[in-house]
Order: structure tokens, then sequence, then C-alpha cells
């Protein structure tokens, strides 16, 4: 895949092909589905944090981005202040602006569209989107993944709130091993270029001595210096790799 | 600070952080280097995600569980060139089935 290609115009790109539409818009809804399938958990945990339901409904609504809002109701819960659950909050969610430097010139978006677009920026949809090859298929898998998590996350966040734990916990269905094995999915087709392989191992090498010594949120932002390192090197795989 | 207040503040910063990737111009990293950068970055960082949400536990120390199990089985999976959703449903199915049995 060649994403250092220039831009094509916006609306010049061909349309894809039916089978490719629908390959996306089902590992998207999949993706929707196991992630939101996660927003139970999150929903009863927030109300038995002290939360109530709408406080929970607005944290999956607006600041919607999971690990965030598990932090955030974690630490209420463990009676810690306000400003410590923003902090670790805030820290936690700060890969999103990262994810939104690529997605920013991947959609090609402005006015309110750049702003739906922001908002659903998150891992899923930023992996689903930069996981396809061709730049119609990356837009439509990152939108449709992010209003399918959306949808998701917020309709079982409800679900979670008002049942409680009658839903039974998700790592009882192995539901905490979902996400990152979609991850693995997701980068799988990328990892063919060995100057990625590279990047993803290095960035897995950092996180995994970051994390015991730092603050959540810290370990997957440090790996970012995998991607700057990569970046200013001079291309191994000839100019239009990766 | 009230819940309210802790809710409201943590979704606005948050916002305003997915934005920011949005609002830098794309002139400033439409050069070859810099749009290798940003291109790397998602790769880079959900790697990152991969090991932290596979590895660690609380307070960030490395922890081997029934998650880690359920990954090894997902990326042979991988290698083994299975669909997606066989991946994703058999990395489940593994964490659950080993935490069935009591472990992890």
């Amino acid at each position: 895949m060649s994403m250092s290609k220039p831009m094509p115009e916006p609306g010049r790109e061909p349309p894809l092909a039916d089978k490719r539409r629908n390959e996306v818009l089902r590992r998207s809804l999949s993706v929707g589905v196991a992630t939101g399938a996660y927003a139970t958990s999150f929903g009863a945990l927030s109300v038995a944090s002290g939360l109530d339901l709408w406080q929970t409904v607005a944290l999956s609504a607006l600041l919607f981005t999971g690990g965030s809002q598990f932090a955030l109701v974690g630490i209420i819960a463990s009676g810690g202040s306000g400003a410590a659950a923003v902090a670790t909050s805030t820290l936690l969610g700060a890969r999103n602006g990262l994810y939104g430097l690529q997605m920013s010139r991947l959609l090609g978006v402005s006015g309110w569209s750049r702003l739906a677009a922001a908002q659903l920026t998150i891992d899923e949809s930023t992996a689903v989107g930069v996981a396809q090859p061709e730049r119609s298929a990356q837009r439509l898998g990152f939108w449709t993944t992010g209003l399918a998590v959306f949808a998701f996350w917020n309709i079982l966040t409800i679900a979670g709130a008002v049942l409680g734990n009658a839903l039974g916990d998700p790592k009882v269905f192995g539901l905490d091993a979902v996400a990152p094995a979609a991850f693995c999915g997701l980068l799988w087709p990328r990892l063919k270029s060995g100057e990625t392989r590279a990047v993803a191992v290095v960035s897995a090498a950092i996180a995994l001595v970051v994390a015991p010594h730092a603050p959540a949120g810290i370990p997957v932002l440090l790996a970012a210096v995998a991607a700057i390192v990569a970046g200013l090197l001079p291309p191994r795989d000839g100019p239009a790799a990766p | 600070m009230t819940l309210w207040t802790t809710v409201l503040l943590a979704s606005g910063l948050a916002f305003a952080l997915k934005l920011a990737g949005y609002v830098v111009p794309h002139h400033l990293l439409d050069g070859p280097r810099l749009s290798r950068v940003a291109s790397m970055l998602p790769v880079a960082l959900l790697s990152a995600l991969v090991v932290v949400q596979t590895l660690t536990g609380s307070g960030g120390a490395l922890t081997l569980d029934a998650r880690a199990a359920g990954v090894a089985v997902a990326v042979t999976a991988l290698l083994l060139r299975a669909p997606f959703l066989v991946v994703v449903i058999l990395a489940a199915a593994t964490a659950a089935a080993l935490r069935a049995f009591g472990w992890g």
C-alpha cells in the first residue's frame, strides 16, 4: 500500500466494487459489535462507581473513548479526585489526536463533517480505515466503523447501566482478548512491508518496557517515537513505500 | 469538582485533542518525510496498544493471563491465513475456555 503518494483530488478516486464495499461494511460492523459489547461492562461499572445514568450516558456519547471512560470512572470509584480523573482520561485520549493527523489527510473533511470525524476518531475507526488499500475504502471503513462503534457503544452503555452486572462479566466470554486480537488482524496486511513490521515491533517493545514505569497512556504515546524515527530516516524500500 | 464538571471537562478535553489532529494544515505534513511519519503513526500506536491491552494489568504491571493466550492463538490463526472473524472468535474462545478452567 502506498500511503505517501500525493492525495488524489476529492471525488476523483474510482468507486469501490460491490465486493470490496461489502467486505469493508462487514468488517466495520463486526468491529462495531465486538467493541460495543464491552460497553455493557462500562455502563455497569460507571453506575457502580457513583455516577448516575445521565452522567454515564454523557461519557459514552461525549467522551467516547473506551480507555479514557474506564479510567475516569475507575479513579472516581477508588475515591480519586476529579482532577486526577480528568488528567488520566486526557492522557489516555491524547493518541486520538495523533490518529487525527493521518485520518485528516485520508478523509479530506471540512466544516461539520470535520467535527464529526474528530469525534469518531478512536482506535477502532482508525485501525479499520488505515487497514484498507484504496482511498475510498479507507474513508468508508473509518466512517462506518466509527458510526457502528458509536451506535453499539452508546446503546449497550445504557443496557449495562440499567441492568448492571446481570449481563455478566465480559471477561467470562473472553471479550477482553477481542480488541487486541482485532487490532492484530487489522494491522496484519500492512505488516507485509518490512519497514512497517519494524515500526510495529519497536513500538510494541517500547510499550512493553515503559508500561510498568509510566502513568497510563504514556506507553502508547511514546511508541510514536518509532513512527517518527522510521519516517524521518531515508526510505529503505524505494520512494513509494510503504 | 462535581461529577458533572469532571464528566464535561474530560469530554471537552478529549474532543479538543481529537480535533487537534484535524486542524493541523495539510501542507505541513505533505513533505515526503512527515507524510511517512503520519502514515506510520497509527501502526506504531496500535501496536503499542495491543501490547498494553494484552500484557499489562493494573498499574501497568506485566501480566501473563488468558488474554495473552487468546492473542497468541489469534496471531497463529493469522499466520495460517484464517479470516478476520475466525481470528477474533478464536481469541475470545481461548480466553473464555482458559478462564472456565480456572486460569487467568
